[in-house]
Parts: C-alpha cells; sequence; structure tokens
C-alpha cells in the first residue's frame, strides 16, 4: 500500500516533467511543420509508456540505488572496519592509505559499468570506423571504462583527504588541454563526447550517492561542499584515456610502418 | 584470449542494431520507405534484427526493410530486448557490491529487502522508459530534427535547437535523481528550508538552469555546425570559463555545477540531439557527419557548469 501511494505521488511530478517534451514536440509539429504526427496512436502510447517507467525508475531510485551506494560508503569507512579493532580505536588517526577498500570499490563499479554500456560500445564503433581501423574496439571501450574507474577512484580520495575540487578539475583540464594539440584531429570530438556517453542513468545515482555517503561518514567532511564531484571526475577522465589511447595508437601505427614485420 | 575474433565479430554483428540506438542517422521516408513502421533488417540472406521506425542507423544499400503483418509481436521482441538492456545495466553493478558485500564487509546488506524491491522497479522502469522512448518519441524526434535541419531556415532551426535541449533535459531521469538529493543536503546544512515546497523548488530551480544551459549548448553547437568552428578551441574556452568562474561561486555551488556537466547527458537528450546533429552535417555541403555531428554533446555537459555556477553567485 506505502508503496502504491508513493508511485502515485512520483507519477503526480512525472507527468510535469515529461510535459515540456510534448509540449516541444507538438508545438512544433503543428506550427512549424503543419503535419499530422505520424502512427499518432502508437506516440501516444510510448508517452504513456515513457512516464509510467520514468516514475517506476524514480521511486525504485529512491530504494534502491541511493541506499545501495550510501551504504556501501558507509560500510567501508566504518572505523571497526578500517581497523579491524574496536571502535575504541576511533582515536587512531585515519591516514587516507586505510581506505583502500573503497578505492577499489570505486574502480571496480567504475570500470564494470562502462564496460557493459551500450553507448560505449556505439563511439567505439564510430572511432573505429573514423581512424580508418587504427582504434580497436574492444581497446577504446577498456580505455574508456579505466579512465572512468581511475577518475571515480581519484574522486573518492578527493573526498577523504578534503582536497579542493577545483583544483584536480584545473589539472584534469589542463591535461586535456595540452593533449588535445597531440591527439589526431578526427579523434578530439569522440574523446569529448567519450565523457558524456560513459555515465549512464544507473551509475550516475549510485556513485552520486557512494559520494555523499563518503562525506558523510569520514569526519570532517561536508557533504555539501566535498560530497559532490565524483561525476565530474567520471566525466574528465575518459577524455584523458581515449585521448591518451589514441596517441599510443598512432605511435604504435608509426613504429609498425617504420619496422615492417618481416615475416 | 577465450573468444575467438570470429566469436567476437558474431556477437558484434549480432548485437548491432542494439547499439546503434543511440548514434543512429535519421533517414528520409524516400531513402528509406519503410520509415514510420515496425520493420525488420535484413543483411543479404538472413534476418539481423527488428527495430523501430527511424532507430535503423545503418546506411548500407543491401539492407533491406520489411513491414511485418503482426505488430504486437514484433513489440513484444523490442520490449523484452529493452528488458535485457536495462538488466545489463544493472547485472554489474550488482555483481560488484554483492562480491564486496560477501568477501570484504563480509555481512548482509541492510535493508535488503527494501533494495530488492527498489531494484525491481528500477528494472521495470528503465524498459517501459527506454521502450517507450524507442517507441513514441525518439521516431518523432529524429524526423522532426532532421526535417528542421533540412527546412533552410535558421531562426527556427535555433528555436527548435533550443527547445529539445531544454525540454529533455527537464525530463532526464539521472538529472532529476541528483537534483533531489543536492535540494536533501541543502536541508541537511540548513541552506535550505525544511519543507516540502523548499526542497521543491531548490531541486526544480537547479533543473531548470541546467535545462536553460543544455537549450543554449545545443544553439551553440547548432551554430558550431554552420560556421564550421573548430571544436577545441570552444571547448578549451569553456573550459577557462569555468575555471574563472568558480574563483567566484559559492563553495557549495561548485560541487553540484560540476557534476551537473556529467548527468545531462544521458537517456533522453543524447539520441535525440545526436540525431539533430548528425543530421544537420549531413544535409550541408562539405561537412563530415562523422567529425561534424559530434561535439553537441561535448557543449551539452559544459554549459551546465558555467550555467549553475551562474546560478549559484546570483543565488
Amino acid at each position: 500500500m506505502e508503496l502504491i501511494r508513493e508511485l502515485l505521488e512520483v507519477l503526480g511530478s512525472t507527468l510535469w516533467d515529461v510535459a515540456p517534451i510534448a509540449a516541444v514536440l507538438f508545438g512544433f509539429q503543428f506550427l512549424v511543420i503543419r503535419r499530422r504526427i505520424p502512427h499518432f496512436t502508437r506516440f501516444l502510447a510510448g508517452f504513456i509508456f515513457v512516464i509510467l517507467g520514468l516514475t517506476f525508475f524514480l521511486v525504485g531510485l529512491d530504494k534502491a540505488l541511493f541506499p545501495v551506494g550510501r551504504a556501501m560508503a558507509e560500510q567501508l569507512t566504518d572505523p571497526v572496519f578500517v581497523h579491524g579493532v574496536d571502535a575504541a580505536a576511533m582515536q587512531l588517526a585515519h591516514h587516507w592509505t586505510d581506505y583502500y577498500w573503497v578505492y577499489l570499490f570505486a574502480l571496480a563499479i567504475g570500470i564494470s559499468a562502462v564496460l557493459v554500456e551500450p553507448a560505449v560500445l556505439a563511439v567505439a564503433i564510430k572511432a573505429n570506423e573514423v581512424s580508418g581501423g587504427a582504434i580497436n574496439i574492444t581497446g577504446l571501450r577498456f580505455a574508456i571504462a579505466i579512465g572512468v574507474g581511475v577518475g571515480i577512484t581519484l574522486g573518492s580520495f578527493r573526498i577523504i583527504t578534503g582536497g579542493d575540487l577545483q583544483y584536480f578539475i584545473i589539472g584534469a583540464y589542463l591535461v586535456v588541454v595540452i593533449q588535445t594539440f597531440f591527439t589526431p584531429r578526427q579523434m578530439i570530438p569522440i574523446a569529448y563526447d567519450s565523457g558524456g556517453v560513459s555515465t549512464s542513468t544507473v551509475t550516475v545515482p549510485l556513485v552520486a550517492a557512494l559520494g555523499l555517503g563518503l562525506a558523510s561518514s569520514i569526519p570532517g567532511r561536508s557533504p555539501l561542499i566535498d560530497g559532490f564531484g565524483l561525476i565530474a571526475f567520471a566525466v574528465l577522465f575518459p577524455i584523458i584515456s581515449v585521448m591518451t589511447y589514441a596517441q599510443l595508437a598512432r605511435l604504435w601505427e608509426r613504429w609498425q610502418g617504420r619496422h615492417p614485420s618481416h615475416d | 584470449m577465450p573468444l575467438g575474433r570470429l566469436e567476437i565479430l558474431t556477437v558484434l554483428v549480432l548485437l548491432s542494431p542494439m547499439f546503434w540506438r543511440g548514434r543512429s542517422v535519421p533517414m528520409d521516408s524516400a531513402v528509406f520507405p519503410c520509415l514510420h513502421q515496425w520493420y525488420i533488417v535484413r543483411w543479404p540472406g538472413s534476418v539481423i534484427s527488428v527495430q523501430g521506425a527511424g532507430t535503423g542507423g545503418l546506411v548500407r544499400e543491401d539492407i533491406v526493410c520489411e513491414s511485418l503483418e503482426s505488430p504486437l509481436r514484433l513489440g513484444l521482441i523490442a520490449f523484452s530486448k529493452s528488458l535485457l538492456s536495462s538488466l545489463r545495466d544493472l547485472i554489474p553493478i550488482i555483481a560488484v557490491i554483492g562480491l564486496f558485500q560477501a568477501a570484504v564487509v563480509r555481512a548482509p546488506m541492510p535493508e535488503v529487502a527494501s533494495i530488492m524491491t527498489g531494484l525491481v522497479l528500477v528494472v521495470i522502469g528503465l524498459t517501459l522508459f527506454v521502450y517507450g522512448l524507442e517507441m513514441g518519441l525518439f521516431p518523432i524526434g529524429e524526423s522532426m530534427a532532421h526535417a528542421f535541419a533540412r527546412k533552410g531556415s535558421v531562426f527556427w532551426l535555433m528555436t527548435f535547437a533550443f527547445a529539445l535541449g531544454f525540454a529533455t533535459t527537464i525530463a532526464e531521469p539521472a538529472l532529476i535523481a541528483i537534483a533531489n538529493e543536492a535540494a536533501e543536503m541543502a536541508v541537511r546544512e540548513g541552506t535550505v528550508a525544511d519543507t516540502a515546497e523548499g526542497r521543491a523548488g531548490y531541486s526544480l530551480g537547479l533543473r531548470l538552469v541546467v535545462a536553460l544551459a543544455v537549450g543554449t549548448a545545443i544553439v551553440l553547437g547548432v551554430l558550431r555546425i554552420l560556421k564550421g568552428w573548430p571544436l577545441h578551441y570552444l571547448i578549451i574556452g569553456g573550459y577557462v570559463l569555468v575555471m574563472a568562474m568558480t574563483s567566484f561561486a559559492p563553495p557549495e555551488m561548485v560541487g553540484i555545477a560540476y557534476d551537473s556537466g556529467g548527468v545531462t547527458t544521458s537517456t533522453i537528450t543524447v539520441p535525440l540531439v545526436t540525431a539533430l546533429g548528425v543530421g544537420l552535417a549531413s544535409s550541408i555541403q562539405g561537412r563530415n557527419p562523422a567529425l561534424d555531428g559530434f561535439g553537441l554533446i561535448a557543449f551539452a555537459s559544459l554549459t551546465p557548469m558555467i550555467f549553475v555556477l551562474i546560478y549559484g553567485m546570483i543565488l
């Protein structure tokens, strides 16, 4: 019963969320293109599915993805878990290296989520075509996955040490800017886009919850100031790893050209 | 290597139509006669996949499409495909968490029953959502994007680009989730009144700002494709702007601002916006869709940072 009430409540707000899309599509179709919408019933049915789906997803998010992300952060940073002794050892100073399970978890989540993401595969196939086969599809997927994994890990490190988010991001930007000049030109748009596509609807809330959970359970961190930023890392680092991969692929090609194999 | 090249290739070919979903090339009804029907994509000799109208991204002469008698059956196939893909999104995450819980934490997950219910809801929700998008929204959105790209009126093209970016962002599930979470944090820190209205106001404000930013980004990106500006100067310029503004923005907005760049570009926005970009680049002479069609997403993840930082300064 509780669940049904919750679903109905969210359904109400979801109607408002998708209303702008309906307005835009109808408005432009009738006022500018001036044609009837083809297959109107199917369009309408699709819209109803979208509304229902969004409702279920948002309720499920609150019940599953957010609590899971937070619970993982809390469990892995629990003083008893970290030090393995009784809670009286709270006096022990926490060193950032004590939280190695957090880093491993962040790395694993980032890599595994990217490897199954269809949008990433689509980008990899595109990159393979654009580069004339120099970019290997599987290789690029791993490059993006490692980028996201390392990004989230570094982001967790920042939350744990309480570093300034902007310096990390500035540093990453500088690397991106410098690499842009050394990356094959046709790979640049693909590299930039790879950051955006690698974060799916499922991973974003989970990663955000992980960050907020870390910031609330590590002493001295504020969730509002330190808790956000993990997603920014997850978007930036694949750009770097894809560009690195493109440069390595070109170097490899040149090296192959200079040293043709004799078999 | 446990898998041979042949196996990987077979799997890729079999799955490829599914993966083209996000990067599809919209086609004219003239080129693709069965645009507005369910159809089968055929490679010579064998049926590869069943897809919704307008979502076929394979421009190949040797592929023919055929409309089928039973849309219900096709609908069911499309639905189960959508179910599989949402399961595939979740499984690695469940696996990693399960592994950590069992091997590292060595304790049962707190509130496991409620989490299970939630996971089921997430799978149902994502399935219905993606299925509905592919059935109703993407075909019409793509054909409209293409129509506007061909229409030749820059004013209407820009208006449509802005409206498309704005509307799709408002409904983006990841953004709704993050905005709600940000409101929750703001309540806990005491910057926002602890009422339902206070929360809703904060999160809606954030979403409107991000939606404005994405709309602007798409307009900028379309302008770039029309004028042929090089992408990286604009992006680098944007980065410099983000950095400069960070020093003036309140620190509690910086994290949210940076994150909002990543959340805008997921389920709804990417396919429609890419359709617009690729459609546009392919209808302008001298533009390469593979090169110029991309980059809209990069803009869409840059401008929200700038806009949210400004929002934080004004607030």
